[in-house]
């Protein structure tokens, strides 16, 4: 085996400038799958983080996924039913305290309850369709992703005494009012009740931004006349991964519809899985190129050395040690440039990790490019590095090593 | 004393657009210490028997034994094995591999069949460079040698693993005389000194004349022969 490599090494070795080529080509197809793979990654991740950030984990609201049964379908075997109407009670989640109290024993999170309310924000003539979000303070921090957006203010402020409210920036600028401005809520029930701005945040998400009004759970239920009622429960899981499992669990529970972050985004994250083969295609694209490249070198070698091929199988040298020889070059060179393009990948991830830009429709927030750092990354674009190696040295090692030698010799003579 | 080689109407057909004879019905027997001229003219098949008996190519009909063993069930491999081991060649061309020195090339042989340690194959290589006059050409590459030289090289790659058959095709074709005779005297000593069998092509019909026995082809076919089994 030593003596097919230092065969090997010679016929490589002897040809510096097309095996640096070819080690090249090799490195790029690996540096930039890994670049690529990195950043890919990275947005991603990004993109999920931002998406479990931003929303609850689980969000269990007052409504249930089928209708409710009706007795007649318990009594009789066949039974329709048509014309049914909703039940005119009072929508929110039943019995809340027990809820509550028993998600509080075993929930690994954090969770908060609040009432929506449909209803419109009213200043000085102007209006804006708002929810109005009913919450405790103290626990709505724990979960809402808002905390750490507040322009001015903050939900701690709510409890300072009075009728306060906490309202998007872009809310605020349509109706023209500022911090500390009393604006009017008008819920869909009639009733009206007034409010004092004591916080100002902004998310980028303007649906949030122009939409949401959040006061105290009490303000909120006074307000939709819907005493004691919470009609939304937002849990924030330890492990976000987890969210399936307790969605289902709560949903058993209590009846009601629990969404988990995941199926709430089913479509998002089908496309990602559709991004993915995508990055994997172009992968395995640059490598089948970066694959001719290494059958280019190893075909010519085998074209030059029919004759040292033809030398050898006289001398004693079987077809299997041939096809080793010209493998184990191919797989040299891919080898070769795998360690290659490691550098060159990791160099042009830090590369790009330094990038920094500007968003410019807000003008305001520096961001970096996301970049997944993944070991995995360079064995991946290793391994197709060197499995493309291997058949690109490997079809014209097995022509190399069925050259019947006589032809060759008798050609020289 | 068994044979060496034995072949029974030995015959190889190229296929080709018309089918072309090149080796026909060849029966010969060649045993140990031998010393084998084959004659002909050019296309009357001498190279073509050389690499048949070489097992470098197969028959199409006719039987080869080498060393009383049946080569067409072989596996590749198997000949392969049996050609690194049993028969050395000497070809027109040096055949030399040209990335490596002449000590080198004579080692490669006796690493591929790996019986020695490497301090045992270099000073084996040594020892046969020397004994043909090489020993200040150790550690050059061919394009650093002359024809001779090269020639000399290629003889001592042949004896690397000691084989008991040399296979020379046309051996000193391309060579001056001065060279050429050399080269003869080399492959006679290999016979009379070292006990080898040397089975020689040549178109040079003076040096036939000096080896012991001469097999004379013409369109394949064995039409003389002459000094069997002659030996000393």
């Amino acid at each position: 085996m030593q003596l097919i490599l230092d065969i090997a090494w010679t016929h490589i070795a002897g040809r510096g400038r097309q095996t640096v080529v070819a080690i090249i080509g090799v490195a790029v197809g690996v540096g930039f799958s890994i670049a690529m793979a990195a950043l890919m990654q990275g947005g991603q991740d990004d993109f999920v983080r931002q998406l479990v950030d931003t929303m609850p984990h689980v969000e269990v609201s007052d409504e249930q996924r089928s209708a409710r049964r009706q007795p007649a379908e318990d009594v009789f075997e066949v039974a329709a039913i048509s014309g049914l109407r909703p039940r005119d009670d009072r929508r929110g989640i039943i019995n809340p305290t027990a809820a509550q109290s028993w998600l509080e024993e075993w929930i690994p999170g954090r969770f908060a309850a609040t009432l929506h309310a449909e209803g419109v924000i009213r200043y000085s003539g102007r209006e804006v369709g708002a929810v109005v979000i009913g919450i405790d303070p103290e626990r709505e921090a724990s979960v809402s992703p808002i905390v750490e957006d507040f322009r001015e203010g903050s939900f701690a402020a709510l409890t300072a005494g009075g009728n306060n409210v906490v309202i998007g920036d872009t809310m605020a600028s349509r109706l023209g009012a500022g911090l500390g401005d009393t604006i009017t809520a008008v819920s869909s029930e009639g009733l009206t009740r007034n409010f004092k701005i004591v916080g100002l945040f902004h998310t980028g998400t303007t649906a949030r931004d122009e939409g949401e009004a959040y006061v105290l759970q009490k303000n909120a239920q006074i307000l939709s006349n819907r005493l004691n009622a919470i009609n939304r429960i937002s849990i924030k899981l330890d492990d976000p991964n987890a969210a399936p499992t307790i969605a289902r669990r709560v949903e058993a529970e209590l009846g009601y519809k629990a969404v988990a972050w995941q199926e709430a985004n089913e479509s998002i994250l089908e496309a990602l899985v559709v991004r993915n083969i995508i990055m994997y295609t172009v992968v395995a694209a640059i490598m089948l190129v970066a694959g001719f490249g290494i059958f280019n070198i190893i075909s010519t070698i085998t074209h030059e050395k029919a004759r040292d091929i033809a030398i050898m199988k006289s001398l004693g040298f079987s077809e299997a040690d041939m096809r080793r020889l010209f493998v184990l070059e191919g797989l040299a060179i891919g080898g070769a440039g795998s360690l290659l393009g490691w550098a060159l990948g990791f160099s042009i991830t830090y590369a790009l990790s330094l990038v920094h830009f500007e968003i410019a429709a807000t003008g305001q927030e520096m961001t970096r490019l996301p970049i997944a750092w993944s070991m995995l990354h360079y064995l991946i674009a290793t391994a197709s590095a060197v499995g493309s190696a291997a058949v690109a040295g490997y079809l014209p090692a097995r022509r190399a090593a069925q050259l019947n030698p006589v032809d060759i010799i008798r050609g020289a003579t | 004393m068994t044979s060496l080689i034995e072949t029974t109407d030995l015959t190889r057909i190229l296929h080709e657009t018309v089918p072309v004879t090149l080796v026909r019905d060849v029966t010969l027997s060649i045993g140990e210490r031998e010393f084998v001229a084959v004659t002909g003219p050019s296309g009357s098949g001498k190279s073509s028997l050389l690499y048949l008996l070489g097992l470098l190519d197969r028959p199409s009909a006719g039987t080869l034994k080498i060393r009383g063993r049946d080569a067409e069930p072989m596996s590749e491999k198997e000949r392969a094995t049996t050609r690194l081991a049993n028969i050395g060649f000497v070809f027109q061309f040096h055949f030399l591999l040209p990335e490596f020195t002449a000590r080198q090339n004579v080692e490669i042989p006796m690493r591929k069949l790996a019986r020695l340690t490497r301090g045992e194959m270099r000073e084996r290589a040594t020892a046969l460079l020397t004994s043909l006059g090489l020993e200040g050409h150790l550690d050059k590459r061919p394009d650093q040698l002359s024809g001779g030289q090269r020639q000399r090289v290629a003889v001592a790659r042949a004896l690397a693993n000691d084989p008991p058959l040399i296979l020379a095709d046309e051996p000193t074709g391309s060579l001056d005389s001065k060279s050429s005779e050399q080269v003869f005297a080399i492959l006679e000593a290999l016979v009379n000194e070292r006990g080898k069998t040397v089975v020689a092509v040549t178109h040079d019909l003076e040096m036939a004349a000096r080896m012991h026995r001469r097999i004379h082809l013409v369109d394949g076919r064995i039409s003389e022969e002459e000094g069997a089994k002659a030996g000393f």
